[in-house]
């Protein structure tokens, strides 16, 4: 029985990385597929062929790049943004890791510590997760200038080792928490956010945005 | 509240749901007092456009009075508004450029995968216009919960009528758009394909660009004695080869313009499966294929095309040749509502563009499935339905 509860778990737990991968913050490093292929100018992760877990997508967004920068140095900030993470605090007192708590099956969490590797100002912010994580990523994210008034490209890269391999990626693919459709998704909520203040829905009552009903499956499955 | 919901193909009904509510900060509820049934909501009606889900409220053509806002709305209760159909923040890049029906953020991020797997980049969130276009509930209801309502709400004088106003919703400025695709000249002669209210307002807006003959094509006789008081030509395509016709009609050149403001219900909406689905049942999405042919053919080298009609997916048998070869111009796409809107109402208040001549039926909200019916099947005599929330219902 312990087997198979451990089993369980460690599937909760795939499925979870990818959420704290698509998620977006969960991070850890840039690899060396995030820029260039063979002879062309696209970035690797558009290759047909990806060897890695690297995902990455581009938004233009209309702002400054170094608001952009400001807010999303901030970590918390993205809470609202990032629908698969429910907190993200400081490791503790003057630390500089962050904890992110990401929605995992069954109503549970999971735990990622992460520690910046890079930061300028206006320009990147890059992360990994530390050692002993339950989850290992990395990702940054990137701000260049866009031509004339058209603001900021914002670049997100993510790598990840799913927890089960082939299996991990399998689980994610499921719950639906592929980390580049979650990272699709998020960099369109911040972009949103950026731009309109606020973050698109079309449903009619406060119960029903996608918020309120992923608090209130999680609720439920906790029960 | 009373809303007309979808429950598939040729059913849809009036049923109570909860009313709605103020979401995001830039949201206003509003009343309905006037709302239409548009020929594009005769696509969702034939279940052609995927992705509705049973009790989606439709409806893109509304207007009524604001009863609620948001802490970023700039309305005032009390106040009536037209709502234009196409959600625009305002904040993006195309709305900066006044491409408001391409507007990046109004469509919620989880649903724009559908649409840009479709056209290569995600559309921008419609009303009551499946959850392709962001699943936005529609205005053939009571309320209505309109997002960035501090971009898109025209306030309405109150010495207007709803009936003169409500079309700056949709219709009207489509037509109006139609006509600008054209590139109208006054020597243009402008050949129109569809007398359906879009048409007929490109119709007379193509007039007052100065076009110097406008020549439209319907079969339905009631439509095209409008088309014919609007002071267009007419040519009934059941008793005219369209084309021979067109090329005497314009010296012998073809005509300077085309405006296909028929549309292709069906046709395509690029899943293979659904085309093949599709083609089974041909002869609809056959016959209405044939409007852009026809257009493409009757234009002259060098001349200027212009698709208000829907389209959703692909299409066979498209006149590649015709299109290069002619050096053809084509310009296309949803209505940017937004920007005619101020424009068009100042004409209104002018007199100089009238809109009431279209509508044919005034429905209380409780019949507008009779409304669909009819629209659907009696098109001759039924040009416009008007469904009024607050009238009572006659049986």
């Amino acid at each position: 029985m312990a087997g198979q509860d451990d089993g369980v778990a460690t599937l909760g737990k795939a499925a979870a990385i990818g959420l704290a991968v698509g998620a977006a913050a969960i991070g850890f490093l840039a690899t060396r597929r995030d820029t260039g292929n063979d002879g062309d100018d696209a970035p690797g992760y558009a290759a047909r062929r990806t060897a890695d877990d690297v995902t990455g997508r581009t938004v233009t967004i209309r702002k400054d790049r170094q608001e952009l920068y400001s807010f999303w140095r901030n970590f918390g900030n993205l809470v609202p943004i990032m629908e698969n993470v429910t907190a993200i605090r400081t490791a503790g007192p003057g630390s500089d890791r962050s904890v992110w708590t990401i929605r995992a099956p069954g109503g549970r969490t999971v735990d990622v510590e992460t520690e910046v590797t890079e930061d300028r100002a206006g320009e990147i912010i890059a992360w990994k997760s530390v050692e002993g994580s339950e989850i290992t990523t990395e990702g940054r994210v990137t701000f260049a200038d866009a031509p004339g008034d058209r603001g900021t490209r914002v670049t997100l890269v993510i790598d990840y080792a799913p927890p089960m391999g082939e299996l991990g990626r399998v689980v994610a693919k499921l719950a639906r928490r592929e980390p580049a459709v979650q990272a699709r998704h998020d960099l369109k909520r911040f972009k949103m956010h950026m731009e309109t203040g606020e973050i698109a829905t079309s449903a009619r009552r406060r119960d029903q945005t996608r918020a309120a009903q992923m608090d209130d499956a999680a609720k439920k499955e906790t029960a | 509240m009373r809303a007309l919901t979808w429950h598939g193909t040729h059913d849809v009904r009036v049923d109570s749901v909860p009313d709605p509510e103020i979401v995001n900060p830039r949201d206003a509820i509003i009343k309905v007092t006037s709302t239409a049934i548009c020929g594009s909501d005769l696509h969702l009606y034939d279940g052609v456009i995927p992705s509705l889900q049973p009790g989606d409220i439709l409806g893109h053509e509304f207007m009524g009075e604001v009863v609620e806002t948001g802490s970023g709305s700039n309305l005032k209760k009390g106040s009536r508004v037209v709502i234009p159909f196409t959600i625009s923040c305002g904040g993006c890049f195309h709305c900066k450029v006044q491409q408001y029906s391409a507007c990046e953020n109004s469509n919620p991020a989880e649903k724009q995968d559908m649409s840009a797997a479709l056209y290569g980049q995600p559309m921008a969130g419609l009303f009551g216009y499946s959850h392709l276009t962001g699943g936005y509930s529609g205005g053939q209801a009571e309320y209505v919960r309109v997002p960035f309502s501090d971009v898109g709400p025209v306030v309405i004088p109150d010495h207007l009528e709803d009936e003169k106003v409500l079309f700056l919703s949709d219709i009207l400025p489509t037509g109006w758009m139609a006509a600008e695709n054209a590139d109208i000249q006054p020597d243009d002669t402008v050949a129109v394909w569809g007398c359906g209210p879009v048409g007929l307002f490109a119709i007379q807006s193509a007039i007052l660009m100065g076009a110097s003959k406008v020549i439209a094509i319907d079969h339905y006789p009631h439509r095209l004695e409008l088309a014919k008081k609007l002071g267009a030509e007419v040519i009934n395509f059941r008793e005219t080869h369209v084309q021979d016709a067109l090329m005497e009609m314009s010296g012998g050149i073809g005509v300077d313009a085309v405006i296909d403001a028929v549309g292709m219900e069906a046709h395509g909406f690029a899943f293979d499966n659904m085309l093949e689905v599709v083609k089974q049942k041909v002869g609809i999405g056959a016959d209405r294929a044939h409007a852009l042919r026809m257009a493409l053919m009757a234009v002259r080298f060098g001349g200027k095309v212009s698709i208000p009609g829907v389209y959703g997916g692909m299409t066979d048998k498209f006149p590649t040749g015709a299109l290069m070869e002619k050096g053809l111009q084509v310009r296309s796409g949803q209505t940017h509502v937004q920007k005619y809107t101020a424009k068009l109402l100042e004409m209104i208040e002018q007199g100089k563009i009238d809109t009431t001549f279209l509508i044919s039926h005034r429905l209380p909200l409780e019949e507008a499935p009779r409304g669909y019916k009819n629209f659907k099947e009696e098109q001759n005599t039924w040009t416009k339905v008007i469904l009024k929330p607050g009238m009572a219902a006659t049986a």
